[in-house]
């Protein structure tokens, strides 16, 4: 058993970057569990690029790259509608489970909206991650431009802030294309808590 | 009273409390919830239920060699308990690798006692009825730290390459929520939902967590170890599981007790 430790040890010291050692280390040591399988590890091209500038200023070009990119995998609304039911919406935005190895993945998935930002005023659990939404269609209109930069932007947030915090909710399949519209619909719906 | 009885009168404060916190209609965060919490319970802690198991767990003669814990090197030297949690993790000769205190005791209880690596390892995290040995060893040995600096040293090559795997492990973004540690833990001031995230990379914030774990759960009901609450921040990350006590684990603990170096030890913590 020691041998093999030390062995261990030594190829991690003989790789040529300790990023490359960090990965081999969590695909030797994490195990998959119900949902989350192994390839889970395995970055695309924003993880990784998001990953090497975490902690300093992303340069412009590779943000242009990544938006660019990322803007033509969003799939809009084949029937051209985005706002839903927003009653449906605020239940998505309460919800944090989905993908979790402790998920029943034949569940639809949460969005967990409040985790990260402030929405309705009734709910006063909500977190700080990122900006407050409350009054969000009071505030920017709700036209139909507006309606489907906000489905865009759930749908996925690297197209429009490159290294956002925020999920790829529609382009990595977390949400269908209903509940973002539910979702686009308690921001943007005028009879939404959050526009009271 | 002794520790044991007055820890279980506690556990019913606990119970009442935790309702009474449900109760609560007015905004308030959950960390002065918590703190209302330990105001009440004054001087005790529920986990010390789990500090008097663990130090009679040390000292039973276990396994098919039939001998206790009492000459295990978990840091400074066979035997030596006050202290150690401090120095964790740190690199071991007759292992060849870095450890953390769970990853230790592992060993000792394969070399000392005999036991095997999977029995070791066997209900790593308890729940009721199913009592975690690793829980209450942890729990003992880390309140024998209680008033020391965390003093955990990169001396070693294979301590420096520990901690700068678990720096990248700290960064990497993966998964379908393409969240890393560092999306929660990487500025200040941030909460999710009423919780408070620490900055683990502030000093500052890296020492008030880290010093404080392992904690009594009151959601739980149990005492959690720095391993059970990296593995519960892997599933809420999408990851798949890290396996208990491993180098990777060990490596991403590495990063956060030395980014907490200087801190003074006050664990076991009662925690949400």
């Amino acid at each position: 058993m020691i041998a093999l430790a030390a062995a261990g040890c030594a190829a991690l010291r003989g790789s040529p970057d300790e990023e490359q050692a960090a990965v081999a280390l969590m695909k030797k040591d994490f195990k998959p569990r119900g949902q989350a399988t192994l390839d889970r590890l395995d970055q695309d091209d924003v993880q990784r690029t998001c990953t090497r500038y975490s902690g300093r200023p992303l340069p412009p070009a590779e943000a242009q790259r990544i938006e660019k990119e990322q803007l033509a995998l969003i799939r809009y609304p084949a029937d051209g509608e985005y706002l839903g039911d927003w009653k449906a919406g605020e239940k998505i935005a309460q919800t944090g489970v989905g993908k979790q190895w402790s998920d029943d993945p034949s569940r639809a998935a949460g969005g967990n909206c409040y985790a990260c930002h402030e929405l309705s005023h009734a709910e006063l659990s909500y977190g700080t991650i990122g900006p407050s939404l409350y009054h969000f269609g009071r505030t920017r209109g709700f036209g139909t431009d507006v309606q489907k930069y906000v489905y865009g932007r759930i749908y996925n947030p690297e197209a429009f802030s490159a290294c956002s915090s925020m999920p790829r909710f529609g382009a990595h399949g977390i949400l269908t294309e209903k509940q973002i519209k539910d979702v686009v619909a308690l921001l943007l719906d005028p009879r939404s808590p959050v526009n009271q | 009273m002794n520790p044991i009885h007055r820890a279980a009168a506690v556990l019913c404060v606990a119970s009442a409390m935790a309702g009474a916190a449900v109760l609560a209609q007015q905004p308030s965060s959950t960390e002065q919830e918590i703190e209302k919490y330990r105001a009440a319970l004054g001087e005790d802690n529920p986990a010390e239920l789990w500090e008097a198991r663990g130090e009679a767990l040390w000292k039973e003669k276990a396994g098919p060699k039939g001998a206790s814990l009492e000459r295990c090197d978990i840091g400074l030297g066979p035997g030596v308990v006050k202290g150690a949690y401090t120095v964790l993790p740190k690199y071991f000769a007759d292992t060849g690798k870095v450890q953390d205190l769970e990853s230790r005791l592992v060993t000792c209880m394969e070399t000392l006692q005999g036991i095997s690596e999977a029995d070791a390892k066997k209900n790593h995290f308890g729940s009721g009825p199913k009592r975690s040995k690793m829980e209450a060893l942890v729990a003992w040995i880390a309140s024998e730290s209680r008033g020391m600096p965390m003093n955990v040293s990169l001396a070693h090559p294979e301590e420096k390459e520990a901690y700068e795997i678990g720096k990248r492990m700290f960064f990497y973004r993966a998964g379908p929520h393409d969240f890393a540690c560092a999306t929660c833990h990487s500025r200040d001031n941030l909460r999710i939902r009423l919780q408070e995230l620490p900055n683990l990379t502030n000093p500052k914030d890296a020492q008030r967590a880290y010093t404080t774990w392992p904690g009594y759960r009151v959601s739980q009901g149990e005492v959690r170890t720095m391993q059970h609450r990296i593995n519960d921040c892997y599933r809420q990350q999408r990851f798949p599981e890290p396996g208990y006590a491993s180098d990777a684990v060990t490596a991403l603990v590495m990063y956060l007790a030395h980014n907490a170096n200087g801190g003074v030890y006050n664990a076991p913590a009662v925690k949400r």
